[in-house]
């Protein structure tokens, strides 16, 4: 088959772009960053790429709640195109920002109510630092074949919390929960861990969540961050270190496409 | 009708504000308990139903998951206004100050159809078991900051929101030339013009022989041009300096002292110079590879971060952000450098003096500040510094710096006649009016009131819109030179950019948040994130068209016409005309006089009883402390070229010596930043303040593998009123340290700043508190392979440790001497000739693989570092100072050994495959093997058989760490 094609969108202060365009071609996909005003103006230019990808970034300024009103510009202008890419079983991923972007439009639930949210952590504040995530299932395609990664977050709204405890048992019964904080151990818990094993205070550790399909997927960490041997906070302790952990989720979306 | 939104955290979801003023109001000075529950608000006007603003509330304003909201017209009976004793208390931005999240919300409103007259944003409290005056109190000293925001208190009886009167022209002239010297003071202090007599009277001289009256613009714009803050006009002046050996005329000191020094460098660097643009544009260019070249600029913004420190802050880095974008044809942002001055936090909140923000808050404000603008440019923030000093009380300091990559044939500009002006970005309000005149004056108690004006709020996502089009227009080259909106606005920009041809400048085509600007607020307002370009009219259309695909505001506002004057048009009528040449020459030539004698040397009387309960205070100094609390608020990885981060070491919790980052995700080579300052230094000698801070700066950037032959320095002088020949010496002194110690490290300075008059004015007690000589030298290195770079932390036990260069009895100014409250001492002085040469086998021996961690001695001296060193590495030392001499002093004196901060050293790890390599790479006297790695969490520093520290790494670490924990 022919390279798979990923479209990058950004809005406003979208700002992770040109790194998560590097990570999609790393992984040998061809890549076309465009602004969603181009994609509003004409939504069926996306049907030509395999792969959409909303990257990190404080899009429309984050200002009224992290990620709203990008959601929105996808949920009532762009929904026959996210219906097309779920019906032609095309991968959609939403890194940090794009995670809230795609958890506010709807694109991850099995009914029209927003069962879950990324809000304000814990803390209350922005933090940028490494963490553990260990993985809770094989369902998602973007987490095939991988057990435990280390890679960064940076972020202020990142908690998930499920709508209730039924949604998250039902969220979790159908494999939607796939990434989670650990303690480095590498195994995925229900008890929630402390700070900073879970980074801002999510409900059950949840660091990624997918749709019931698997195909769409959004997290907070940054994979596009770690690539690079020398992007590791401990590189110069670690010279066995050869290829960063974020790589695989890259390789793993044009892998879905060979 | 005008509609109110208030959000409410959900049932069982937790009230962060609330949270975070609980815990603020104890340091502010509110010592009694009360309660306190938050809700943010949204006032919308517009014709709307009830049902479509619950659908705005529902699918826009708030998270149904985690969120409840409360609707009804403003000040309905459905709104909580204190049933149960609570106080209600609404906190608004003030009209016309930048209110981004209220612009987003109307654009978003757009989405759903809906079109909005106006919103407006505000923040509402319920406070319980605290009387009406302490109230008042908490409002004022933490939720409310009375030079941006109003508070209303019980209902908020509003019916509509302001949007400003519309504005009648009318000319404006002042009668000028036949005024007496005291009629032109006044006409000065009314108009805040900041000129001085002599300045007054050239420019009555000036209209005597143009025979007319200025108008209030051309006054305007010709404060604005001379001001300090746009034209240097002290330090690039004529000064006589006398100091000890001797006296020195200068016609313009910077060009004479560090300007010149450059000069010689370029010129001895001959074919092989890689400097590109220094001292001219917005920021030093120099060569990176074979397609780039990089920028950098560090800007302070102190007098608006003093009022209000979250607005100042953003604004600054807002700013200097700006600055490397109009760099040549324009720098894509790659990395931020931000470094503070403070008094310190723990200040009990009766001494601070009336009329200024508590020291905590200042700090608060300006990280957040920093961080919510920084963080959402997506430009990581990778290094910094906070240095903290009782004298910074009034006057805090806040540096923003920013490096960006420009492709070679891109790195220089030149506005073209017949090109038109095109400004970009934000809209022009009242914003900032006044900044640049205001930053050139003292602040005194009553600048809260007076200044307020010249206080500016940052929209960070307008600026990264600008920066996503500017680049793209770069590329398509579109335009042949742009500059940024910074002091004096248009005014500034144009003024420069048509200084050599002239302009033409249609002030009513420049689009308005709100009506009622004058021609002349529109032509100095200092709204943020305007950019001006000077674009051929042919592709002018290109241009707008851009920028409209994307929702950047564009608009032609003049053309660059030649004739050397400057024209100012309101709908179609000549407001103001001068001549450029007057604009930019005709400032009258002041000689200022500048003195200094440096204070006798005093011996040390303090004494040491315990090293190891000297070594734990040092390191739970608040300028030594970690400051992990602040860095972990910036992205400092956005971009992905994070090689060196601010934190490292096994835990990633260890002091970085410096950044550095790969800008180019196709290449190995790498920027490295870092920065050297040592206010306390200044005390003792403002010279070797100076080169001890270019000496820091340089060894922190060798200390992680920069080329010591390619680091480029900025200065950045920040003093008190240099209008006193004391203050104007030390700063001259230090001025010439920085001319010595270019040359001799063969380092180029390629940009500057300076602010001066910090100076605060107590009028309660009379009491005047000039900030310490403050110059802070920001470095940025090169490494040809990132895979060379090396970091702080131990790695391996079994390692050798060696101490790098000479130590000598300075222990003035150390932090040995602020702990002990010992004003004696030896400051630290620079053999820049000797540690050049070391530096240069540093690198060597890095580039070789053999050092596996290097940190250098500052603050604390050698005990400090391996302290640092060795709980970053979570490995143990075992040192024995007995091999270790001290240069010109027989005698052993381990205080000296353990706590002088001699400049230029370094203690580096070595494994012991490589001693051998690394010994023979230096010269025999240069190192001095101390020590060896342990595995262990013993620190165990000895003197032969005399145990002079034994201590636990993680009690070191808790030191360390929990000063600034907030």
């Amino acid at each position: 088959m022919a390279t798979p094609k990923a479209l990058i969108v950004r809005a406003p202060g979208t700002n992770c772009d040109v790194e998560t365009s590097h990570a999609f071609e790393l992984a040998g996909a061809e890549t076309e960053v465009m602004h969603i005003n181009r994609l509003l103006e004409n939504p069926a230019l996306g049907k030509q790429y395999q792969m959409l990808c909303i990257p990190g970034g404080f899009s429309y300024g984050d200002d009224i709640g992290a990620g709203r009103i990008f959601a929105n510009q996808f949920r009532l202008f762009l929904d026959e195109l996210i219906h097309d890419f779920k019906a032609s079983q095309k991968l959609i991923l939403g890194i940090c920002n794009g995670f809230q972007v795609l958890m506010k439009s709807g694109a991850l639930f099995d009914s029209p109510d927003q069962q879950a949210t990324l809000t304000w952590n814990e803390s209350g504040m922005y933090y940028d630092r490494w963490v553990n995530l260990a993985i809770a299932n094989d369902h998602c395609v973007f987490l095939s074949g991988i057990s435990e990664m280390y890679l960064p977050i940076a972020h202020a709204e990142g908690r998930f919390v499920a709508a209730s405890e039924e949604t998250l048992a039902h969220l979790t019964d159908q494999h939607q929960l796939p990434l989670c904080y650990s303690a480095g151990d590498g195994t995925v818990t229900g008890e929630k861990l402390e700070f900073p094993h879970n980074p801002n205070g999510s409900m059950a550790n949840i660091a990624g969540m997918c749709d019931p399909s698997g195909r769409i997927f959004g997290l907070m960490p940054h994979p596009e961050r770690y690539l690079d041997r020398t992007q590791h906070p401990h590189w110069t302790r670690k010279p066995e270190i050869e290829v960063g952990d974020g790589l695989a989720i890259f390789r793993n979306a044009v892998q879905a496409f060979a | 009708m005008l509609w109110e939104i208030d959000i409410h955290p959900a049932e069982g979801q937790p009230d962060l504000v609330a949270n975070s003023i609980r815990g603020d109001a104890p340091d502010l000075g509110l010592q009694q308990a009360f309660g306190v529950r938050a809700a943010r608000g949204y006032l919308i006007e517009g014709s709307f139903t009830r049902d479509q603003v619950e659908k705005i509330a529902e699918q826009l304003f708030a998270d149904p998951v985690v969120e409840k909201t409360v609707i009804g017209p403003a000040g309905d009976s459905i709104f909580d206004t204190g049933s149960n004793g609570s106080q209600v208390v609404h906190v608004l931005p003030k009209p016309g100050v930048t209110d981004a999240v209220a612009e987003s919300a109307e654009k978003a409103m757009l989405d759903l159809g809906l079109t909005p007259v106006g919103v407006r944003t505000f923040q509402k409290y319920w406070i319980d078991n605290l009387d009406p005056p302490e109230v008042n109190f908490l409002c004022e000293k933490l939720l409310a900051n009375d030079s941006i925001e109003e508070v209303r208190k019980g209902q908020l009886d509003l019916s509509e929101l302001g949007h400003g009167a519309a504005y009648d022209f009318e000319l404006k002239t002042v009668e000028f030339t036949n005024a007496t010297e005291e009629q032109l003071l006044e006409i000065n202090s009314n108009g805040q013009l900041s000129l001085n007599l002599e300045e007054l009277l050239t420019i009555q001289e000036h209209y005597r022989e143009l025979e007319r009256e200025p108008t209030d613009i051309e006054l305007e714009t010709i404060a604005q041009t001379w001001s300090e803050h746009c034209s240097h006009k002290t330090l690039a002046g004529r000064i006589e300096y006398r100091d000890e050996n001797g006296t020195v005329h200068f016609d313009n000191m910077l060009k004479e002292t560090i300007f010149q020094s450059t000069v010689d460098l370029m010129e001895e660097f001959g074919e092989a110079n890689w400097c590109v643009s220094v001292f001219k544009d917005n920021a030093g260019i120099v060569e990176f590879d074979d397609r780039f070249n990089i920028a950098f600029k560090v800007e302070t913004h102190n007098r608006p971060s003093a009022i209000e420190p979250y607005g100042g802050a953003n604004t600054g880095i807002g700013g200097v952000i700006r600055d490397t974008l109009g760099t040549g044809l324009g720098a894509k942002p790659i990395c931020n450098t931000d470094v503070f001055c403070f008094a310190d936090p723990r200040t009990d909140s009766r001494e601070v003096p009336p009329g200024i923000l508590h020291p905590r808050r200042v700090m608060k404000g300006v990280v957040a500040g920093v961080r919510d603008y920084g963080n959402r440019m997506g430009i990581p923030t990778v290094n910094g510094a906070i240095y903290f000093d009782d004298r910074y009380i009034g006057n805090p300091l806040v540096f923003c710096g920013n490096v960006g990559i420009l492709p070679k044939d891109k790195s220089f500009k030149e506005p073209q006649p017949g090109d038109r002006i095109v400004s970009i970005g934000g809209k022009t309000g009242r914003d900032g009016i006044h900044g640049a005149t205001f930053s050139s004056d003292t602040l005194n108690t009553d600048s809260e009131k007076v200044s307020g004006g010249a206080v500016q709020i940052g929209n960070a996502i307008t600026e990264k819109m600008v920066a996503d089009v500017l680049i793209q227009a770069r590329d398509r080259n579109l335009y042949n030179a742009v500059t940024d909106c910074g002091a004096g606005g248009f005014s500034s920009a144009v003024g420069e950019m048509g200084e050599e041809i002239g302009a033409e400048v249609w002030l009513d085509q420049a689009p308005l948040k709100y009506d009622g600007l004058t021609y002349t607020e529109i032509w100095i307002s200092e709204a943020q994130e305007r950019m001006v370009f000077a674009v051929p009219e042919k592709n002018v259309e290109e241009m707008i068209r851009l920028c409209e695909s994307e929702n950047v505001q564009a608009d032609v506002i003049g053309e660059f016409v030649p004739g050397g004057k400057l024209t100012l048009k309101y709908q179609g009528q000549v407001v103001g005309e001068l001549s450029m040449k007057f604009l930019h020459d005709g400032r009258p030539p002041t000689v200022r006089q500048a003195v200094y004698q440096p204070p006798a040397e005093q011996p040390v009387s303090a004494s040491s009883t315990d090293f190891g309960a000297d070594l734990e205070k040092i390191l739970s100094s608040l300028n030594v402390a970690s400051k992990e609390w602040v860095i972990r608020q910036y992205d400092h990885e956005v971009q992905a070229g994070s090689v060196i981060k601010p934190l490292v070491g096994a835990e990633n919790d260890g002091p970085g010596d410096a950044a550095v980052v790969r800008p180019c995700l196709d290449s190995r080579r790498g920027v490295v930043i870092s920065n050297g300052m040592n206010p306390h230094f200044g005390d003792f000698d403002t010279y070797h303040m100076a080169a001890s801070g270019i000496d820091e700066a340089i060894r922190n950037c060798v200390a992680v593998g920069a080329d010591p032959n390619r680091i480029a320095i900025l200065d950045n002088f920040c003093w008190g009123n240099t209008d006193r020949p004391e203050m104007l010496g030390s700063l001259t002194r230090a001025a010439i340290a920085c001319r010595d110690m270019a040359r001799q490290y063969k380092t180029p300075f390629i940009s500057g700043k300076d602010s001066l008059k910090n100076e605060f004015m107590d009028r309660e007690t009379n009491r005047r508190i000039a900030i310490p000589p403050t110059l802070l030298i920001s470095a940025m290195g090169q490494v040809d392979s990132i895979d060379q770079c090396v970091t702080m932390d131990l790695k391996k036990a079994g390692n050798a440790l060696f101490l790098i260069g000479a130590t000598r009895n300075e222990m003035g100014g150390s932090h040995w001497s602020i702990i002990n409250d010992e004003k004696g001492g030896c400051v630290p002085r620079v053999d820049a000739e000797r540690a050049k040469r070391l530096y240069d086998s540093v690198h060597q021996t890095i580039v070789h693989g053999w050092i596996r961690s290097c940190h250098d001695l500052s603050e604390g001296g050698l005990a400090a570092c391996l302290a640092e060193m060795a709980f970053a590495g979570m490995l143990g030392v075992d040192v024995d100072l007995s091999d270790m001499a001290i240069d010109d002093q027989p005698q052993p004196d381990n205080l000296v050994r353990l706590f002088s901060e001699s400049n230029s050293r370094f203690v580096c790890e070595v494994a012991p495959e490589n001693i051998e390599l690394f010994q023979q790479g230096f010269s025999e006297e240069a190192i001095t093997r101390i020590g060896t790695v342990t595995d262990s969490e013993s620190f165990r520093i000895s003197d032969q058989t005399t145990v002079l520290i034994d201590t636990n790494i993680r009690q070191l670490k808790n030191c360390w760490q929990s000063v600034l924990a907030w």
